[in-house]
């Protein structure tokens, strides 16, 4: 896997997710994806980033566009030094949430992607992996 | 008293009429924005204060108490100026063109000493440096509360309420809908549904750029609450690629009534309601009865 571009965004703030969704769009739009998946990918997106501002007190995300086997995609890594997951196998249930939320967020998020990947450890943060391959089903 | 607060002291007026010379001959002076008088009276009680707080001994510390009115005096120069609309250039040139003064009186004064010269000219620096970073925060305070008052009257304009037709109410949501914007939303339309006693009501989200699972739980939420004042809600302006990322969110909202497009929405309103709407075989084109 070739890594094309990066990029990091800072998420501190509420204020902060639209432009980030805004640029995940704009690299989607740049590698040719389709309209349903560039919805996917920034939905999936704006779930993780909304998590990081409401668990993990903010954090950053890389943004990537990524290449392999002649296919282009886009990966985002969300890294946040928040208090961690304590059970990750919970969390990715549906339904499960501690806020008040639909506690869909992050299996959702997992279903929207084609590769999904976190790691969490208490006290330490959390880092979600997605990748969103142009022609990805 | 130090040296600065003396040549402060007794070089008031010569400072002044330097500064406001720098500031005259500077091309980012605003003279359509501020009048000469009304630069030479700010500038004027700037100086004073100064003078008046370096008198004290205190030439590096500018959060300490005798600096306050000067931080006083410049915070609210720079916030009239970032409300009039000066640039961040011209409101910080304003301070540092006072550098520029003392530190050519300065020279003129100590030509003979360098080294005194040299540690005069660090001390006022030094001052001076800090008093622009006050304004530049609080220039960028300035702009931030302009900015914040346009978000609120963003808000306030951008979720108008319609009547569409007796007992139909159309909602046109556009842009992200947070926790802020549904409360808005949410009390528009309640308090439009009791205005006008209408029984329907049609939310229309064709211009939401993303639908997660926050701005869902958000819909679900107003939905439930025009359900409990006896109104039936309709949310419109589903496009495909949405419908697609609701369904793999997980997201159910398979007992609310949705459509496509707010046309077809209408339609269902219209059918609801026992009105219909059809194409008169006459000239008129169309007619509605009920």
């Amino acid at each position: 896997m070739i890594v094309m571009t990066k990029d990091t965004m800072q998420i501190v703030r509420e204020q902060d997710v639209v432009p980030f969704r805004n640029r995940v769009r704009e690299l989607s739009t740049k590698i040719g994806m389709s309209l349903v998946n560039q919805t996917k990918l920034i939905t999936a997106a704006s779930e993780l980033v909304r998590n990081m501002l409401k668990y993990g007190n903010g954090g950053k995300v890389m943004l990537e566009t990524i290449s392999k086997n002649a296919q282009s995609g886009i990966r985002l890594i969300f890294e946040d030094q928040g208090p961690g997951i304590p059970d990750v196998q919970q969390a990715m249930r549906d339904g499960f949430s501690t806020g008040k939320s639909l506690g869909l967020g992050l299996p959702g998020a997992k279903r929207l992607v084609n590769e999904f990947d976190i790691k969490s450890a208490v006290g330490e943060g959390t880092t979600v992996t997605i990748i969103h391959w142009k022609h990805g089903r | 008293m130090n040296t600065t607060a003396q040549l402060l002291q007794n070089n008031k007026s010569k400072i002044l009429e330097t500064w406001m010379q720098n500031q005259l001959q500077d091309n980012s002076l605003r003279d359509d924005l501020i009048s000469n008088e009304e630069l030479r009276r700010q500038s004027d009680e700037l100086i004073s204060s100064l003078a008046r707080a370096t008198s004290t001994g205190n030439v590096d510390n500018i959060h300490a108490p005798e600096y306050e009115t000067v931080i006083e005096i410049l915070s609210d120069i720079s916030i009239t100026r970032a409300r009039q609309g000066f640039s961040p250039r011209e409101t910080g040139m304003y301070v540092l063109s006072l550098k520029q003064a003392l530190s050519a009186i300065l020279e003129e004064k100590h030509s003979d000493q360098p080294e005194v010269l040299y540690k005069e000219l660090l001390i006022i620096h030094r001052l001076l440096d800090n008093l622009s970073v006050v304004t530049f925060e609080t220039y960028i305070k300035g702009r931030e509360e302009v900015i914040l008052r346009q978000t609120d009257e963003i808000n306030e304009i951008s979720t108008p309420v319609i009547r569409v037709w007796d007992g139909i109410l159309a909602l046109p949501i556009i842009g992200t809908l947070d926790s802020a914007r549904t409360q808005i939303v949410m009390e528009n339309l309640l308090q439009e549904i009791v205005n006008t006693g209408s029984s329907i009501a049609i939310l229309d989200i064709s211009g939401v750029p993303a639908v997660d699972s926050l701005v869902a739980q958000h819909l679900i939420k107003t939905v439930s609450a025009t359900r409990l004042m006896g109104a039936e809600c309709i949310i419109s302006g589903i496009r495909a690629e949405i419908a697609q990322t609701i369904v793999h969110l997980g997201i159910d909202l398979s007992n609310i009534k949705t459509k496509a497009s707010l046309a077809t929405a209408l339609q269902l309103a219209f059918s609801m309601r026992n009105v219909e709407v059809r194409n008169s075989s006459k000239k008129t084109g169309f007619s509605i009865s009920r």
